[in-house]
């Protein structure tokens, strides 16, 4: 299972949610919000959300700026 | 003298709000940030990745100042908006700067997505600071949709080219019925004490600090001039003349 994950294509197991795609990426659970083909998926929906074939996940931090 | 901002409902002490970017360091940061004395300061939303850590949130945390999420980077409305969903999911806050620019070489708002993206943010329940045009129509407009403060530009980001049109800026301070920030353009101290003293509730900058030669002194620079400018505003400045008048007795002397 293909999804693009921050604008990298990432090979998925096919029981992945949110929650794990986050887990992959090595990052904390606090301070992170994500996006799932464009709608945000609120932090206590992660583990219950699947990731499919074809999605889009976006996962945001806050960085120095403006 | 006790003369909070107030923004929503919400006091602050310091009338500068700070910007995160250009800094060389976290630690050039911190420096400059305390001697600011901000206590509201802009934060960018960005894909995360492993190496990058949340090490601007931290810093802000412990110096105990507000972090203000921005949508800096975004080009359109959807964009925008969900750029602020998600700054609220990732900060815990429904506060956001919104900024929607129309190219790289002006970074100047684009007013139709702007004001778009602000009607559709508040009917959203977020707190809504637009970065905005020196256009006293537009910001009138974003006031009406329920922005809770207006944040015109000096002149473009970065640029340091001060305040280009101070009478829109007064135009705009003279009519809003909530506070003015003067955001983006500052480059030295006069500009910010001259952002004051034509009726803005505060200003936002960043790269005259971060990016000045020694950051931590420009930034007590700043809060001396937003201090000063505040003051002059509230003193009642006097009225120009195109003639000398004299300030000594015009009587009896030799």
């Amino acid at each position: 299972m293909r999804a693009r994950v921050n604008g990298e294509p990432r090979d998925l197991p096919e029981d992945a949610t949110v929650a794990s795609v986050v887990e992959l990426l090595g990052l904390p659970g606090t301070g992170v919000a994500v996006a799932l083909d464009g709608e945000v998926v609120p932090r206590a929906a992660w583990s219950g959300t699947p990731v499919t074939d074809g999605a889009v996940v976006e996962v945001l931090t806050a960085v120095q700026g403006g | 003298m006790d003369d909070p901002l107030i923004i929503a409902g919400r006091e602050f002490g310091s009338r500068l709000v700070m910007g995160t970017g250009g800094a060389a360091n976290l630690a050039v940061l911190e420096r400059a940030l305390v001697a600011s004395g901000t206590e509201l300061t802009t934060v960018a939303l960005r894909r995360a990745d492993a190496g990058g850590g949340t090490g601007v949130l931290d810093l802000l945390r412990r110096l105990g100042i507000e972090a203000l999420p921005n949508t800096a980077g975004c080009r359109g409305a959807a964009e925008a908006v969900l750029t602020a969903r998600l700054a609220r999911e990732a900060l815990g806050t429904h506060w956001v700067k919104l900024e929607v620019v129309h190219d790289d070489r002006t970074l100047l708002p684009d007013p139709i997505e702007l004001l778009d993206a602000a009607e559709q943010l508040v009917d959203d329940g977020f707190a809504v600071l637009p970065y905005t045009n020196d256009d006293p129509v537009l910001a009138r407009r974003l006031e009406d949709v329920g922005c809770v403060a207006v944040m015109p530009l000096g002149s473009p980001i970065g640029t340091g080219l001060g305040i280009r049109n101070p009478h829109n800026i007064e135009l705009i301070t003279s009519r809003a019925a909530v506070p003015v920030v003067l955001d983006a353009g500052i480059g030295t101290a006069s500009d910010a004490a001259l952002a004051m003293e034509l009726g803005c509730s505060a200003v936002l900058l960043a790269t005259a600090v971060t990016r000045a030669q020694d950051p931590e002194r420009m930034a007590a620079a700043m809060r001396a001039a937003v201090e000063a400018g505040r003051l002059a505003r509230l003193a009642g400045r006097i009225p120009q003349r195109f003639w000398a008048q004299a300030s000594s007795p015009d009587r009896d002397a030799i």
